[in-house]
């Protein structure tokens, strides 16, 4: 695994089952973020492959992939970024309306969606987890930005995504109070 | 399908809503085609000869310059990675963007020829048939762009490569798009060139959105975010 000419790991194997989750730990620059865009095939890997068992491709994608960017645009307001988001991945989850008062942005579904502060943005971002339903969340740094509130929010819905037997790989420097989720270390960078 | 016209409809709303970009192609567009008598010279019979192929240089030249807005704006927000995972198949977004691409780069020209047919002191006949012509090469335009910006996203600062690797590619809608407004040889030759137009804008239009979302596909799946 690795980036253009940089190699940042080896003989990397790992195997996450449904309903549990993998905390991806490691100092800066040691290859988190890279991991988590090989594994949701956004990065070609240098060798190996990944496999997801038990889905039919033909459904389309099965994961949300969230990276550092959180693709929010000034001048759309934050109901018709969510809604845009549920037409591209397929209105499986919940009502536009219903999914930004779990994140605690109901009341700014007018606003655009640029006054929106980091931590908000990172809000709407956990609401296209749930406009869309897909088995697999990879999450880069979930909880940056987030406030103690939204810690416990994004802990409150990888629970309940877990307990659903959906999977979840998260890269992160924080503490998430969820159970049954085990961790990765990955050594600095070569 | 809703997916598809949300895309359309989310590209529009940044479009205009902005108002900024649309209108700067359109005023390049007029400013180039205003120029041309200061370089040329006050010679009126000249300048309606050589007015098609200027109406068409700035048209083309304002398209090209448009390009780099079609895709790196999604690419640093990381919507083109969400795009890549999808439902909708990315081939479906880019034929979308084309589409947006034409609507706020080639139309607002289209409406904006008459002006530089007064500056160029078009007749009336040439004048339609340039729009008959424009509106018929544009979509080739658009669509050839649309492939360019993709292989260029890649590339950090790759703003006017798109222009550069894809004129070449647009030699062949100049050379028809002219030949619908002025034909050269015989009677016939005239449709002959609009037909070809045509065609050329309805292949690329069917073929560059799977050839543009190879090449995001493969180029963004190889380098560094």
């Amino acid at each position: 695994m690795g980036r253009g000419e940089t190699i940042l790991a080896r003989g990397l194997a790992l195997d996450v089952a449904g309903g549990s989750g993998l905390l991806l730990r490691g100092p800066n620059g040691s290859g988190k973020s890279t991991l988590l865009l090989t594994l949701a095939g956004l990065l070609a890997p240098v060798e190996g492959t990944v496999t997801i068992e038990g889905h039919d491709p033909d459904d389309g994608p099965a994961l949300h992939y969230c990276g550092h960017r959180n693709a929010v645009r000034a001048r759309i307001t934050v109901r018709q970024t969510l809604d845009f988001w549920a037409a591209l991945n397929g209105h499986t989850g919940l009502g536009a309306d219903a999914a930004l008062e779990r994140v605690g942005l109901g009341k700014t579904a007018k606003l655009d969606a640029g006054y929106l502060s980091a931590g908000q943005q990172r809000r709407l971002v956990l609401a296209r987890l749930l406009v869309s339903r897909r088995p697999l969340w990879f999450l880069d740094e979930p909880s940056a930005a987030l406030d103690a509130d939204g810690r416990v929010l994004l802990a409150e819905l990888l629970s309940a995504h877990l307990a659903e037997g959906g999977l979840a790989v998260i890269a992160t420097h924080d503490d998430i109070a969820v159970s049954a989720l085990t961790t990765l270390q990955l050594g600095a960078a070569p | 399908m809703t997916g598809f016209l949300s895309v359309i409809r989310r590209d529009l709303r940044l479009a205009f809503a902005g108002g900024g970009d649309v209108l700067t192609l359109l005023l390049f567009f007029i400013i180039v085609g205003a120029i041309v008598p200061f370089a040329v010279g006050p010679d009126q019979e000249l300048l309606s000869r050589i007015a098609p192929g200027v109406v068409w240089i700035a048209a083309f030249l304002s398209m090209l310059l448009g390009l780099d807005r079609l895709f790196r704006p999604d690419l640093e927000d990381g919507t083109l990675a969400l795009y890549r995972l999808a439902d909708l198949p990315l081939s479906a977004v880019i034929a979308a963007k084309v589409i947006v691409q034409w609507l706020t780069s080639a139309l607002p020209l289209i409406v904006a020829s008459p002006f530089l047919a007064v500056i160029l002191t078009m007749d009336l006949d040439t004048f339609w048939r340039t729009v008959l012509s424009l509106l018929l090469g544009t979509p080739a335009l658009a669509a050839f762009g649309a492939f360019g910006a993709a292989v260029t996203v890649a590339i950090r600062r790759g703003g006017l490569l798109a222009p550069i690797l894809i004129a070449p590619l647009c030699v062949p809608i100049l050379i028809f798009g002219i030949g619908v407004i002025a034909p050269l040889g015989g009677p016939g030759q005239g449709t002959a060139a609009m037909l070809f137009l045509a065609a050329l804008s309805l292949m690329a239009l069917a073929l560059t959105p799977f050839a543009a979302a190879l090449a995001i596909a493969w180029g963004r799946s190889r380098a560094p975010p």
